[in-house]
This record gives structure tokens, C-alpha cells and sequence, in this order.
């Protein structure tokens, strides 16, 4: 407070900055910025250097330029909206039925014996494999279109989400439960105001593990079995040995990825705005 | 016993298995009986074809682990200490983190055709990130006092990068190894489902199409497995690592 007061006659009326301030700031958050961006662009750069440069064939490397422009008659033609779509439709999908029954089967486990004795190995021993080698079999069972594509992403997805769930409620204090039940708060008070709430920090974490996850194995089972979406548009670009496309595809779901995993933080960030780790500097 | 008990759904489940396919409620082509399976993995083993296959899939994966291990924690400790490093790299791993690394199959093999180098590429590129990250974050993270007390008793840059900053790195650099351990077998799994002449994901593949699901279902249960047995061997390594730590 002291300091306030201090600056205050000096500096004049504490609401608009002056000019000299502002322009210092301005100054400050554009190089920041541009520091931020500086290596993204080099990166640019030096794709379509080398692209031009004859050091790499056409093939192997397309320029910059022209992906974007595939990119652009894709968006034009509408063919980057149903691929993108698709591919977000399912990844979502599986997301969500993932984390509804990732959270519940998790809960059930922490407080049902039976549930926990069933389940427990199951999640222990699944969690570390590979389940997408088990995608010949779900091809097998339901075909190659969209729900064993769903199937196979939900598969992947839940595990995160279902260990997240059992750490986060184990975790949650004791004093916590003890002192809402001591107030009379009934089960279902103590599930959705006490525990689920307390579990929130951790839940997310699995939630954000899970997200890229389901991208991974939307692509994935697209280009395995074919059709729209952008896994498939990238195997048809290859088959006809399309680099551009491929390269299209890439970028394409680059920024599909980066929008989500972003998003997903902006989420983690509003959900939590009461807990202390809101003001913890984040990681990427 | 306690064993016994702890993991007797599996049995449960697998006891199901025989039964279902046994009675045919379901068509024995969508799920083959449970003995039928082990007799077609016996097969397999005998005439070297899993084995085989096996062999070239790990030694990819190994190679690719290995290449991403050493580089990513290069890169992420690199981030940590010195500071041009980070604001050049920190924006480029941030694009290429969330990037489904799948997406990189066909790109590999435009680069690098249809046998190992593709694969031992795509897994490099799709394992190195999570490996910076823990590398970076452990890295940054390690305790000021240490470095302080270090460097007042007179220790070199490179001595405390070496003594303070990487033993105090290593649980989260370990623990983003184990993240890209799990990646690898994803990645190793779908590119040679997608493209390969060789490799556990190409048998799979080539199994199904021929409609012998007996044998495709004991190579899908025999990669599950090794995934599993990766990681538990895994975590007891690390386990061991870090005993000094309480």
C-alpha cells in the first residue's frame, strides 16, 4: 500500500496510463509475441526453402505454399469441412462416452467392493497395452464404419480417464468428508458437492490425457479402414502417391489437435478458477 | 493366493471366452474358442513365423525408444538451462505436442519407404515430445537451494548440470519415458498394420486377411502382452532407479 501511495503524486491520476507507459507495454507484449512466434515462422521459412531449393523431390517434400493452398480448395470445395468433420465427430464422440463412463466406472470402483474386485486387474493389466492391436478384431465384430471407430477410440480413451477417476477420489481429504458428513450432508450431497468437486483436479488431468488419445485413434482407424474423414483422406492422398495431400492432411489436424488441447486447458482453467493450482504458473 | 484372488476376473473372463465360443452363441469365425486360440499361438512359436515377426518389431521399436529417449531429454533439459533454447524451441513444442502422431505414417514412409527406417522415424518423432516435456519440467524444477548451495561451493556449470539438475530431473523425465514406452507399441502397432512387409502389427494384418482368426487372435493377445510386460519391467527398472529417493 505504502508504495502505491508513494508513486501516486508522481506518476498523476492512477486510471489512464500515460502515453510513454502504454507504448512501453505495447512494446513488451509484441516482442514478446514475436519471440513466441519467431521460431513458428523460421520453421515456415525453412519449409519452403528447402521445398524450392531442389535438394528434396517434390514427392518428398511439397512447399508451403502450395499445401496451403490444397488446404484452401479443400475448404472451397467443402471437402475439408465433411473430412474434418467426420474426424472430429468421432474423436469427440468416443471422448465423451469415455469420460461419462471412465468417471462413473471409476466412482463405482472406489466405493463398490465387487465392482473394485472385478474390475481392478482388468484396468491394471488393459491400461499399459496396446488395444489398438486389437482393432482387426473390432473389425471383425462391427464392421469398418463408424461405430467399431467409435468403439475402438471409447477402448483407448477410458482407461485414463477410469485411473484418474479411482487416484482423484482416493486422494480426496479426509477432513473433507468427515466435516460435510458431520454437517449432515446426505450421499448424494456428498457425491456432487464434496467428493466429485475435490476429485475435479485429477479427473481432468485423465480428461486431458484421454483427448489427444481419441484424436490418435481417430486417425488411426481411419486410415485403416478408409472412407471420409482426414486419416482417410491422408490414405487416399498416399495411395495416389498425392504428397501434397498427405501434407495437407498434417497440417490439418495439427490444427485441429492444437484447438482441442487448447481448449481443453481454457476448460481445465475455468472449471478450477477456485483451486489453488489456477494460479500456479501453467505447463504448456 | 492372494495373487489368485486378485486376478480372478481375468480367468473369469477367460473361462466366458471357452464358454461362449464353446456353446456357439456367437459365430466361432468372430471369436474363436480360447483353446483353439492357444493351439494356433503354439503353432505360431513353432514355426518361427511370431518370433520372427516379433524380433524386427522390437528391435524398431528399441531403435525409435531409444533415438527419442536420448535426444528428447537432451532437448528438454537443454530447454531448462538455458534460456535461448526455450524461447526458440518452447513454440515449436507446443505445436507439435498435440499433433496426433499417427499422422505421421504416411509422411514417414513418402520419406523413408516401407521397412524400418520409416518406423524406427515415426516412433523417434512420436515418443521424442513427451520425453522433452518430462525432461523440461523435471529440469526446471529442480530445487533452487540445491543449485544455489552447488554453486557456492564451487561447483561448474557442467558439474551441476551433471550432479544437481539431472538427478533432480529424473523422476519426470522417467515418468515421460513411460509415456512414450506406450506411445511407441501404439505407433509401432498401427504403422505396421497400415504398411509393412514385416513386424508383429504386419501378421496381424496379414492373419486377418486370410481369414485365420485363430492365429490373429493369438498375435493381437501375444503384442498386448508384450505392452503390458514392457511396462511393468518398465516401472521395476524405475523403481530401482530411484531407490535412493524416499
Amino acid at each position: 500500500m505504502a508504495a502505491i501511495d508513494r508513486h501516486a503524486p508522481e506518476g498523476g491520476p492512477k486510471g489512464p496510463m500515460t502515453l510513454p507507459e502504454l507504448a512501453i507495454r505495447f512494446l513488451r507484449a509484441v516482442s514478446l509475441a514475436g519471440a513466441r512466434a519467431f521460431s513458428v515462422v523460421l520453421l515456415a521459412i525453412l519449409w519452403e526453402a528447402l521445398a524450392r531449393s531442389g535438394a528434396v523431390t517434390h514427392f518428398q517434400l511439397p512447399a508451403l505454399s502450395e499445401v496451403v493452398e490444397r488446404i484452401w480448395s479443400d475448404g472451397l470445395s467443402g471437402d475439408l469441412a465433411i473430412n474434418a468433420g467426420l474426424t472430429l465427430y468421432r474423436a469427440l464422440t468416443g471422448f465423451f462416452i469415455a469420460a461419462v463412463g471412465g468417471v462413473v466406472l471409476g466412482m463405482a470402483m472406489s466405493r463398490l467392493a465387487l465392482a473394485r474386485w472385478f474390475f481392478d486387474p482388468i484396468i491394471s493389466v488393459g491400461f499399459p497395452m496396446p488395444k489398438i492391436a486389437f482393432l482387426p478384431v473390432v473389425i471383425l465384430w462391427l464392421g469398418v464404419f463408424d461405430i467399431s471407430k467409435i468403439t475402438m477410440i471409447v477402448f483407448d480413451a477410458i482407461f485414463p480417464v477410469v485411473a484418474a477417476t479411482i487416484i482423484a477420489i482416493q486422494g480426496v481429504e479426509r477432513e473433507l468428508i468427515w466435516s460435510a458428513r458431520n454437517m449432515g450432508a446426505n450421499e448424494r450431497e456428498m457425491l456432487w458437492q464434496v467428493v466429485l468437486p475435490a476429485a475435479l483436479p485429477q479427473i481432468m488431468t485423465g480428461l486431458q490425457v484421454a483427448l489427444p488419445i481419441s484424436l490418435i485413434v481417430a486417425v488411426v482407424t481411419e486410415m485403416l479402414m478408409g472412407g471420409y474423414g482426414i486419416g482417410g483422406a491422408m490414405m487416399t492422398a498416399s495411395r495416389f502417391a498425392n504428397s501434397t495431400g498427405v501434407f495437407a492432411g498434417i497440417v490439418e489436424i495439427a490444427i485441429i489437435g492444437y484447438i482441442l488441447v487448447k481448449t481443453m486447458a481454457l476448460i481445465r482453467r475455468r472449471l478450477l478458477i477456485w483451486h489453488q493450482e489456477a494460479n500456479a504458473p501453467s505447463t504448456a | 493366493m492372494k495373487a489368485f484372488v486378485r486376478y480372478a476376473p481375468l480367468l473369469l473372463l477367460a473361462i466366458a471366452w471357452q464358454l461362449v465360443a464353446h456353446f456357439e452363441l456367437v459365430s466361432t469365425t468372430a471369436l474363436p474358442p480360447l483353446s483353439d486360440v492357444i493351439k494356433a499361438w503354439i503353432d505360431l512359436i513353432r514355426d518361427g513365423e511370431l518370433v520372427g515377426n516379433t524380433a524386427s518389431s522390437l528391435y524398431r521399436g528399441a531403435a525409435g525408444l531409444a533415438l527419442a529417449v536420448v535426444i528428447g531429454a537432451i532437448l528438454g533439459i537443454g530447454m531448462a538451462w538455458w534460456k535461448p533454447v526455450n524461447v526458440l524451441l518452447a513454440p515449436i513444442v507446443e505445436i507439435f505436442y498435440p499433433l496426433p502422431k499417427s499422422a505421421l505414417i504416411p509422411v514417414t514412409v513418402i520419406w523413408l519407404g516401407f521397412g524400418d527406417g520409416s518406423k524406427i522415424l515415426l516412433i523417434f518423432l512420436g515418443c521424442m515430445l513427451p520425453v522433452t516435456l518430462g525432461a523440461f519440467n523435471g529440469a526446471r524444477g529442480s530445487d533452487q537451494a540445491l543449485i544455489w548451495s552447488a554453486r557456492s561451493m564451487g561447483a561448474s556449470r557442467l558439474r551441476m548440470l551433471w550432479d544437481v539438475v539431472l538427478p533432480s530431473a529424473l523422476p519426470e523425465l522417467l515418468n515421460g519415458i513411460r509415456t512414450a514406452i506406450a506411445l511407441s507399441f501404439i505407433l509401432l502397432v498401427s504403422s505396421e498394420l497400415i504398411v509393412a512387409r514385416r513386424g508383429f502389427g504386419y501378421l496381424i494384418g496379414f492373419l486377418g486377411a486370410n481369414g485365420n482368426y485363430d492365429a490373429m487372435y493369438a498375435v493381437v493377445f501375444t503384442v498386448a502382452f508384450l505392452g503390458f510386460a514392457a511396462d511393468r519391467i518398465y516401472l521395476m527398472l524405475v523403481q530401482r532407479m530411484l531407490s535412493w529417493r524416499q
